[in-house]
C-alpha cells in the first residue's frame, strides 16, 4: 500500500468518525437547526445522483453519448424501472446487470 | 384516564435478550448489504486501490456509499482531499442518525457512545431509532450493538469475499462484466427510493444536470458542485410546499 493511499483512508475514517461520534457523544441535548437538518435531508440523493449521471450518460468519459447504443443507458432505465416498483435494492442490481449483459449481447458491443 | 407515562414492555428483556433482538432485526438488512461488499471488494480492487488498503477502508471506514464513491474517484485519480472531503460530505447524514438516536442514550460512557458512533449505519440506523421509541429499558443500547457487530463483522467479510473474487477474474474480463456500473446500479437503487416529494426530485433534477455540465472540470469538482446546487434547489423548493408535506421530511 502506498503512503498516498494509506493517507487517504485514515483521512476517510477520520472524517467518518467525525460525523458519526462527537455528535452522539458530546451533543446529545443539542438541536441542530431546522435549516441545518433540511439541508442534510437532500445530501445523500444530490451527491449520488452527481455520481450516477455522468456515469450513465457519458460512459466514455464525454461527450453526452444519448442512443440505444449507449448500454448504460438502457440498463440504467431498466434499473430505475425495476427500483420504482419494487424499493428492492437487490433486485434493482441483479436486474440492472443483467440488462446490462443482455443489452451488449444484442447491440454486440 | 390512561395513564401520561410511557407503557412498560410487558416483561423487561436482558441485555442478551436485547442483544439478540438487535441482532435478529437486522438480518434482513445484511442479507441486502451482501451484495454491495462482495461488489465493493472487486471494484476496490478494480479501481486500483491495493488489498491491503480495501480491507483496511471497509474495517476503519466501514460507510458503504462513500466507499464506493472513493473506488470510482480513485480510478479517477482524484487527489486525496477531493476523496476526504467527498466522504465527509456523503457521510454527513450520519450526524442526523447520531442527534436522533443520542437522546436515548444520554447516560451511557463514552466507552459506549463511541464505539457505537463508529459503528452507526444506515442500516443500524433504521432498526434501532424505531426500537428505542418503543423499548424504555435501561438495557436498550446492547440492541444496537448487537445491530451494529453483525453488520460490521458481515460488511468486512463480504469485502474479503470481493477481494478475492476481484482477484481471481482478469481486469478485461472485469470490463466485460460491467463491475463499474456495479456501482452505478447499487447507487440507482438507493436514490430511486429516496426520491418521494416534489423537492427531492427537484434536487436530483439539479444535481444530475448540473453534473453533466460541470463533468470536465478538474479533480472531481463538478461532484461537489453539483451536489451542492441539488441540496440548495431541494431546500428551495421544499419552502414551497404545503407545511404537511415539509413536516414529515428530516424523519425520512
Amino acid at each position: 500500500m502506498e503512503l498516498t493511499e494509506l493517507t487517504i483512508i485514515l483521512g476517510m475514517a477520520l472524517a467518518t468518525m467525525l460525523v458519526r461520534i462527537p455528535v452522539l457523544t458530546f451533543f446529545g441535548k443539542l438541536r441542530l437547526p431546522d435549516l441545518v437538518l433540511r439541508a442534510l435531508y437532500y445530501v445523500p440523493a444530490s451527491v449520488l445522483t452527481a455520481i450516477i449521471v455522468p456515469g450513465v450518460f457519458m460512459p466514455d468519459g464525454g461527450p453526452i453519448h444519448l442512443g440505444f447504443d449507449n448500454a448504460y443507458l438502457v440498463a440504467a432505465l431498466v434499473a430505475v424501472l425495476v427500483s420504482l416498483r419494487t424499493r428492492n435494492l437487490l433486485l434493482t442490481i441483479l436486474l440492472g446487470m443483467l440488462a446490462l449483459w443482455v443489452w451488449r449481447a444484442i447491440i454486440g458491443g | 384516564m390512561a395513564s401520561s407515562e410511557i407503557q412498560p414492555p410487558a416483561a423487561v428483556l436482558t441485555r442478551r435478550q436485547q442483544f439478540i433482538a438487535g441482532f435478529r432485526d437486522t438480518l434482513p438488512l445484511v442479507v441486502g448489504a451482501i451484495p454491495f461488499g462482495i461488489i465493493f471488494g472487486a471494484v476496490s480492487v478494480s479501481s486500483g486501490v491495493s488489498v491491503a488498503g480495501t480491507l483496511l477502508m471497509s474495517a476503519l471506514v466501514f460507510a458503504g456509499s462513500s466507499q464506493f464513491i472513493a473506488a470510482g474517484l480513485f480510478a479517477q485519480g482524484a487527489s486525496a482531499a477531493v476523496i476526504v472531503l467527498t466522504t465527509l460530505i456523503v457521510n454527513l447524514r450520519h450526524m442526523l442518525y447520531s442527534a436522533t438516536l443520542a437522546q436515548h442514550l444520554k447516560h451511557l460512557p463514552a466507552r459506549w457512545l463511541v464505539p457505537l458512533g463508529f459503528w452507526l449505519t444506515d442500516e443500524t440506523f433504521a432498526v434501532t431509532a424505531p426500537h428505542y421509541l418503543r423499548d424504555a429499558s435501561p438495557h436498550k443500547h446492547w440492541y444496537q450493538l448487537g445491530s451494529s457487530l453483525f453488520m460490521y463483522t458481515n460488511w468486512f467479510a463480504c469485502t474479503v469475499i470481493g477481494v478475492l473474487a476481484g482477484q481471481a477474474i482478469s481486469a478485461e474480463q472485469t470490463r466485460q462484466l460491467g463491475f463499474e456500473f456495479a456501482m452505478i446500479v447499487t447507487f440507482i437503487g438507493l436514490v430511486v427510493p429516496l426520491v418521494r416529494s416534489r423537492p427531492m426530485l427537484a434536487a436530483v433534477i439539479a444535481s444530475g444536470a448540473c453534473a453533466l455540465l460541470t463533468d470536465d472540470l478538474p479533480n472531481r469538482f463538478g461532484l461537489m458542485l453539483s451536489a451542492l446546487v441539488g441540496v440548495v434547489v431541494g431546500v428551495a423548493f421544499s419552502r414551497f410546499q404545503p407545511p404537511s408535506q415539509t413536516s414529515q421530511e428530516p424523519s425520512a
